[in-house]
């Protein structure tokens, strides 16, 4: 997989506080990219360096093999995370000057605008004020001019925040459909959910600092505690539990199921699944066995508190 | 189509289609019209009648004010020697008179030059002071040209008064009273100028805040650079200023035809004079008349009308970075104060040089320096233009101006640039010269 997007040790300041230190990101062609970070981490500092709204002081951006310049700006759409729109302005005579900015000929525009209005239809609102819609509305109204240049890349900064669930689902597909199409997204938010359900790659950014990058199951791989969620039904508890507790390190849990079993976590260590099934089969009836994988929420969670120091 | 004229056009589209702008461009030559008017009207009224009395021990002075006293004068004067100066003191204005005139008893005339008085609850009007000092003044000068046996109608008759009559070295005749013309055309483009600067300027501001509260100049920055959309905000908005500009030239012009047409037929009530009075009165006015419109042809009117399009557009330019960029530094218009105050200042200031100075002395050194100054030059300088003024001083004056612009237009992109992206912070000045270096 080719890269789209190489961010090379970029450096922002503003006066003494430092944005971004020495941040660098490998984005690679037509994945969905989840940026990662707490609030003030420095992710919208990043965004705003890749969509030229201000200059690094030191690193460089290299875009689709070339040193991001101001032609690249067709190649970028960018959906901000604060919204907004001219107020008084027509939705139509908006779009179409803001992709007009965007290099795109007013037919070109007119045509793209034709084509997006009815997918999400909104075709009524050509004539309308962007104050006579509501909050939602002028939300698609603005993801609609994010994407109508067909950009390479697209840079979501909380794409869903603000949409019902049925408009959210309408522009997840929409992603997952220009995805599809050969588009690369970064993809910033908290919402963790959306981040397991959408995106490949993830980096982290806390502290001006990358902490962590990489494919989604990497980073999980890289997290993974080697840890199982059990359910059994046995008629012998203490046995049971003395037999774990002599080879490993157990813990209460909590999973959903229709059984009224024994809920255990337990921490491998260097065992293998299988010496654990053997204590278990002999024991009772087992019914979940499966390997505790660390979600993208516990990554985040983990990796920063761990590192609040810095 | 360029970018930077792809905002010009949105802008400018924006600013004309604003009701506000359509209500002021075809209002506010109403409403000048109708206020001139009115001023006028009230200006005809006749103010009430303030009645004075006048306690005059000597005797030599009442009959002279109650020989003032006629059917419409503004004050009306009483005699009242005969009572109690005390019980006048006291009792003056419960009668409901403005004032009294007390002239007391004295020995020698000369003694009474800082004697007199004048009682009343409310100071009373400068020129009335003056009014009354010349009439006792005249007459104790007069008396006292009697004392010493004088012959005041010989000393009347050798009084001579003296005017001088203006004419330029090129040997035409000069008019009195072209001076004020020429200030008054001077002084109205100079205050156009003002208003202008100030109107527009804010609409680049409000334009900058409303984009910047809206958020969308977030996706506006990622598609050109911050400084093409300022010169695009302000370009765009200057574009709609010249446009109201022209349509009040234009609604000027066609007053001016109107006016004078009804000033045509006004004349026709001469017609009851006798045909010779008219010929005479014909050349005599008609002369005059006529050599004031050959003055005012004579004046620099297309110099005066192209120096205010270069004027406005450079000291437009110059105000409305200044504009955009506080516009940028603030959040809302209620936190823009405290910084428009040092940008309306020159202004105003150079309004009261091109007042005050200029009218006095069009080409001394104060008038000459504030009209090469960039923030004053576009009112000062124009306020001369219509005195003449060598084209080499408008050239410097013009180039300071825009070097200027061109210095102002970088600082102020720089702020520009931080501020735009800076919410919810009430900047200070301070912080404003750190992001110069951002």
């Amino acid at each position: 997989m080719s890269t789209i997007l190489e961010v090379n040790k970029v450096v922002k300041k503003y006066g003494d506080f430092v944005a971004l230190n020495e941040v660098s990101l490998t984005v690679p062609k037509g994945s969905i990219y989840g940026l990662l970070g707490p609030n003030g981490a420095g992710k919208t500092s990043l965004i705003r360096i890749i969509n030229q709204i201000t200059m690094p002081d030191s690193g460089e951006i290299i875009l689709d093999g070339e040193k991001l310049s101001p032609k690249h700006i067709q190649n970028i759409g960018y959906l901000p995370e604060e919204r907004g729109l001219y107020k008084t302005m027509k939705v139509g005579e908006q779009c179409l000057y803001l992709a007009q900015m965007k290099g795109l000929s007013k037919a070109e525009a007119k045509k793209q605008l034709e084509y997006w209005f009815e997918r999400l239809e909104i075709q009524g609102w050509w004539n309308k004020k962007i104050q006579e819609l509501s909050k939602g509305m002028a939300q698609k109204v603005q993801f609609v001019v994010c994407v109508l240049h067909k950009p390479k890349l697209l840079i979501f900064d909380e794409p869903f925040s603000g949409f019902d669930p049925v408009n959210a689902n309408v522009i997840k597909d929409e992603i997952l459909e220009l995805q599809k199409q050969g588009s690369t997204i970064i993809f910033s938010t908290h919402r963790m959910e959306s981040v397991e359900e959408l995106c490949d790659h993830i980096a982290l950014i806390h502290k001006s600092n990358k902490l962590i990058e990489g494919k989604l199951d990497d980073v999980k791989r890289q997290f993974r505690t080697n840890s199982f969620e059990v359910g059994i039904l046995s008629d012998n508890v203490e046995g049971l539990m003395y037999d774990i507790t002599q080879k490993f390190k157990m813990g209460q849990t909590n999973f959903k199921s229709l059984n009224n079993e024994l809920k255990l976590e337990i921490q491998l260590g260097n065992a293998t699944p299988n010496e654990l099934l053997n204590i278990l089969v002999q024991r009772g009836q087992v019914t979940h066995f499966m390997e505790k994988i660390p979600s993208v929420a516990d990554i985040f969670i983990q990796s920063v508190t761990e590192n609040s120091k810095i | 189509m360029s970018i930077i004229s792809l905002i010009i056009k949105r802008e400018f589209i924006a600013k004309v289609r604003n009701k506000s702008f359509i209500v002021m461009t075809f209002l506010s030559p109403l409403l000048f019209v109708g206020i001139a008017a009115f001023v006028g009207y009230l200006s005809t009224m006749k103010a009430d009648t303030k009645p004075i009395a006048i306690h005059d021990e000597t005797g030599l002075f009442a009959n002279e004010f109650l020989s003032l006293n006629k059917k419409d004068a503004e004050y009306r004067y009483s005699d009242l020697t005969l009572i109690d100066i005390n019980f006048l003191k006291d009792s003056i204005t419960k009668e409901n008179y403005e004032g009294l005139i007390y002239i007391p008893k004295v020995s020698n005339n000369k003694d009474l030059e800082n004697k007199i008085q004048f009682i009343s609850n409310e100071s009373p009007s400068l020129s009335f002071i003056e009014n009354v000092q010349d009439i006792i003044g005249r007459k104790l000068t007069k008396e006292n040209f009697n004392k010493a046996h004088l012959d005041t109608l010989a000393i009347k008759n050798a009084e001579s008064k003296v005017v001088v009559n203006l004419a330029k070295a090129s040997g035409e005749k000069s008019l009195k009273g072209l001076n004020e013309i020429k200030i008054a055309i001077g002084g109205a483009f100079g205050y156009l100028i003002m208003m202008f600067i100030i109107i527009y300027g804010n609409m680049v501001m409000r334009s900058v805040i409303e984009e910047k509260t809206n958020r969308i100049v977030e996706i506006i920055i990622s598609s050109v650079k911050p400084f093409q959309l300022m010169m695009g905000k302000i370009i765009g908005t200057s574009l709609a200023g010249l446009l109201q500009f022209f349509i009040w030239a234009i609604l000027g012009f066609l007053f001016m035809i109107v006016a004078s047409t009804f000033l045509g037929i006004d004349a026709s009530p001469t017609a009851k004079i006798p045909p010779s009075v008219i010929k005479e009165v014909h050349q005599e006015f008609g002369g005059m008349a006529q050599m004031y419109v050959r003055e005012l042809w004579g004046l620099p009117i297309f110099t005066i009308l192209f120096s205010f399009v270069i004027y406005f557009i450079g000291g437009y330019f110059l105000y409305s970075s200044f504009y955009a960029s506080i516009g940028a530094a603030v959040d809302s218009e209620t936190d823009s104060q405290q910084f428009l105050l040092p940008i309306i200042m020159p202004l105003v200031l150079a309004v009261y040089i091109g007042f005050f100075t200029v009218i006095n002395d069009p080409h001394g050194t104060i008038a000459t320096v504030f009209s090469m100054i960039p923030l004053t030059s576009p009112i000062v300088m124009l306020m001369r233009i219509p005195f003449g003024v060598p084209w080499w001083q408008i050239a410097v004056s013009v180039t300071i101006l825009f070097g200027t612009f061109f210095f102002v237009v970088w600082f102020a992109a720089k702020i520009y640039r931080v501020g735009i992206l800076m919410y919810g912070k009430k900047p200070t000045w301070k912080e404003m010269y750190k992001w110069l270096k951002y």
